[in-house]
């Protein structure tokens, strides 16, 4: 452990080695890493727009801990909802009624080693103290041909001062199955604590997947996640992020399209106020032809938040016949509040249609006086357009109980009345 | 119903209206016709609230309250109506889902329940019909993609939902067609009764052909000049405001 000791980041140095059956090539990159890998800092290319010191300073810790209800944290009622508390599982507070065609194992209930990841471990700090350090995680197979109606939830609470967890999401969503997982992160009580996730999925031959994420933790929480997704010939992955709260929030997203004739939908939406900073970043990777690709992202920002969006398309020599579409709209309320918006298109194929875009603005006042002058409040005015605009992203959501909940989250955080 | 005495007002340092007075009561369909840069729609806009104008003087009485010490959505719903000029599109906001939160913000105000949904839509039913709107354009995003003559119907519409008691009507004939020009004074006049009032801010005469205006008045660099009954339209038309002009200036 003494390599631990030396490293070069200081945030891990008080975290246990995990107990999980982590690949053992994967531990020893991910410590070679960690003793080699300094804090990004802005001069990071892929952290220019994120400050990281607050997550340096912190002196981590694994604790377990319980909650005193689930009931605010449930986004959908689920008979089959597993419920981590700082990554480690929670078998009272779960309800694991697991849908036929679907296998569900905790990591520590996995006693095979794991396959070597296909989370980046070099030069990646936070990947690599997800792997080092890990201490909870699931796994979720979808058989071949299941359609499974009973969408999974997932819910992850952090519960305590500098609280680390370090989690890990494996989903394998075998040939011709069909099915949806839903993903909440919440803050319980505590400053300082953080989610440090990585999720590597797979969508097998023709197999239908849909993943929503709602991030809500705490302004003093820290959020960071890595999706490595694999999609393989006629598959259709779709992941929507929603992040409502949060301190500092980063979401890697990283999408490879390995098989002909996919379609990918991200969406993506953000509402930060206060000092909140919400870092996305993706990137699709189409290798092969004929495949199609939907990027919508969309961000209001008020006070003094900061909010960051980088996607990258990559479209490779001869995967022809690709569209792609990557768009990213952000309103700012504030004259405090900033965005950085980098859409980036990068294509060696010749014969493709793609295209991204990047809007920033203010509400339109004008649209704004018009309301009032029908009667409407400026608070309403302003609400009904701020909905109007992220309505888009909202509208993507399939399960309407994700919906009420977000609504719910809008009522409480942001006053919405609508 | 609405007392206007001495108005100045002014945008950006510059004085627009400069001691106007008018004075319309419930039952009255007035005219304000002027030449361009006369201050027509300045005196719309300060009536109904817009920040950008600056009320140096005078005041405007409206059914016994202070009308300038009102934020614009307490005039809306104290019971003054703007049909804007130039209707303001609002993508992803839907026409009869904001016109539904405004009725109920009035109806707030009042101490009323809000309405239900069976009532809105029978009224939304009822009031698209009065200016042919068609109702499909009535869920539509506001304005969004409508033509010239489809956001003015649209404005007659949301003033038939309001029931305003004063309506002031911005240029609502600018770039109507002669069936769309019909169609939005046919609502109009349809809405109109001895409870409530109209002031119809125009360039041209055509539109009085239709809404018959007890008063025509003249406004001229920030003051009404002349005022007459609707024979004076027709004779501005004819003649131009070149005479109003020269009257003027021998006046003085």
């Amino acid at each position: 452990m003494t390599v631990i000791a030396e490293n070069k980041v200081n945030f891990t140095k008080a975290l246990a080695p995990t107990q999980l059956s982590v690949n053992k090539s994967d531990i020893e990159k991910a410590l070679l890493t960690l003793e080699n890998t300094p804090l990004p800092t802005t001069r990071t290319e892929a952290w220019k727009y994120t400050r990281l010191v607050k997550i340096g300073k912190v002196d981590f810790q694994n604790t377990q801990a319980s909650i005193t209800s689930i009931e605010p944290y449930k986004i959908i009622d689920s008979a089959c909802t597993l419920v981590f508390v700082n990554g480690y599982f929670s078998e009272e507070f779960s309800s694991n009624v697991v849908p036929a065609g679907v296998t569900i194992e905790t990591l520590s209930e996995v006693s095979s080693n794991l396959s070597a990841t296909s989370i980046k471990l070099e030069n990646e700090i936070f990947n690599a103290t997800n792997t080092a350090h890990l201490n909870g995680g699931v796994k979720i197979s979808i058989s071949a041909k299941s359609v499974v109606e009973t969408p999974i939830q997932i819910l992850h609470i952090l519960n305590g001062d500098n609280v680390i967890s370090n989690f890990k999401t494996i989903v394998n969503a075998e040939k011709f199955s069909k099915s949806s997982i839903v993903q909440g992160f919440f803050t319980e009580s505590g400053e300082a604590n953080f989610s440090n996730c990585t999720s590597e999925i797979n969508v097998e031959d023709n197999a239908f997947l849909t993943i929503d994420k709602v991030q809500y933790e705490s302004e003093q929480s820290f959020h960071i996640s890595t999706e490595e997704v694999q999609q393989a010939k006629n598959s259709n992955f779709t992941i929507n992020t929603f992040t409502l709260n949060g301190g500092i929030v980063r979401n890697n997203l990283h999408i490879n399209v390995n098989g002909e004739n996919c379609e990918s939908h991200l969406n993506g939406a953000y509402l930060l106020k206060n000092k909140q900073h919400v870092d996305n970043h993706s990137i699709v990777d189409h290798k092969v032809p004929n495949c199609e690709s939907f990027e919508l992202y969309k961000g209001v920002m008020d006070d003094s938040s900061t909010g960051v969006f980088n996607g990258k398309v990559f479209v490779r020599k001869d995967a022809q016949k690709i569209n792609a579409f990557q768009s990213n709209g952000n309103v700012l309320l504030s004259d405090n509040a900033t965005i950085n918006s980098k859409p980036e298109l990068e294509i060696y194929a010749d014969d493709v249609k793609c295209s991204h875009g990047s809007t920033t603005g203010q509400l339109d006042e004008e649209a704004v006086f018009y309301l009032r002058a029908r009667g409407l409040s400026e608070k309403s005015a302003r609400q009904l357009m701020v909905s109007a605009f992220i309505g888009e992203v909202l509208e993507k959501v399939e399960n309407e109980q994700v919906l009420e909940f977000i609504h719910g989250i809008l009522k409480d955080r942001f006053d919405w009345n609508l | 119903m609405i007392k206007i005495e001495n108005l100045h007002a002014r945008v950006e340092q510059k004085e627009i209206l400069k001691g106007l007075n008018l004075t319309v009561n419930a039952g009255e369909v007035h005219a304000i016709m002027g030449p361009n840069g006369a201050g027509k729609s300045t005196l719309a806009s300060v009536l109904a609230g817009r920040e950008d104008f600056e009320v140096t003087a005078g005041s405007v009485d409206f059914d016994g309250e202070d009308l300038l010490e009102m934020d614009t959505e307490e005039r809306a719903r104290e019971g003054l109506f703007l049909a804007f000029q130039y209707p303001v599109e609002i993508p992803g906001v839907s026409n009869i889902n904001f016109l539904r939160t405004a009725i109920n913000e009035i109806r707030e105000h009042k101490g009323e329940d809000p309405i239900s949904a069976k009532d809105f839509m029978a009224m939304v039913r009822e009031k698209s019909a009065l200016v042919e709107l068609d109702s499909k354009l009535a869920s539509r995003s506001v304005n969004e993609g409508f033509s010239g003559g489809e956001k003015k119907r649209n404005e007659i519409f949301q003033m038939a939902m309001l029931n305003p008691k004063l309506a002031i009507l911005d240029e609502t004939d600018s770039g109507l067609d002669i069936d769309a020009l019909r169609i939005v004074a046919n609502g109009v006049n349809k809405l109109k009764s001895d409870k409530n009032a109209t002031i119809v801010i125009t360039h041209y005469q055509r539109l009085l052909d239709y809404i018959v205006p007890d008063f025509v008045h003249v406004l001229f660099d920030g003051k009404i000049v002349k005022t007459g009954g609707k024979e004076l339209a027709l004779e501005l038309e004819e003649k131009g405001y070149d005479w109003i002009k020269e009257e003027l200036a021998a006046a003085q």
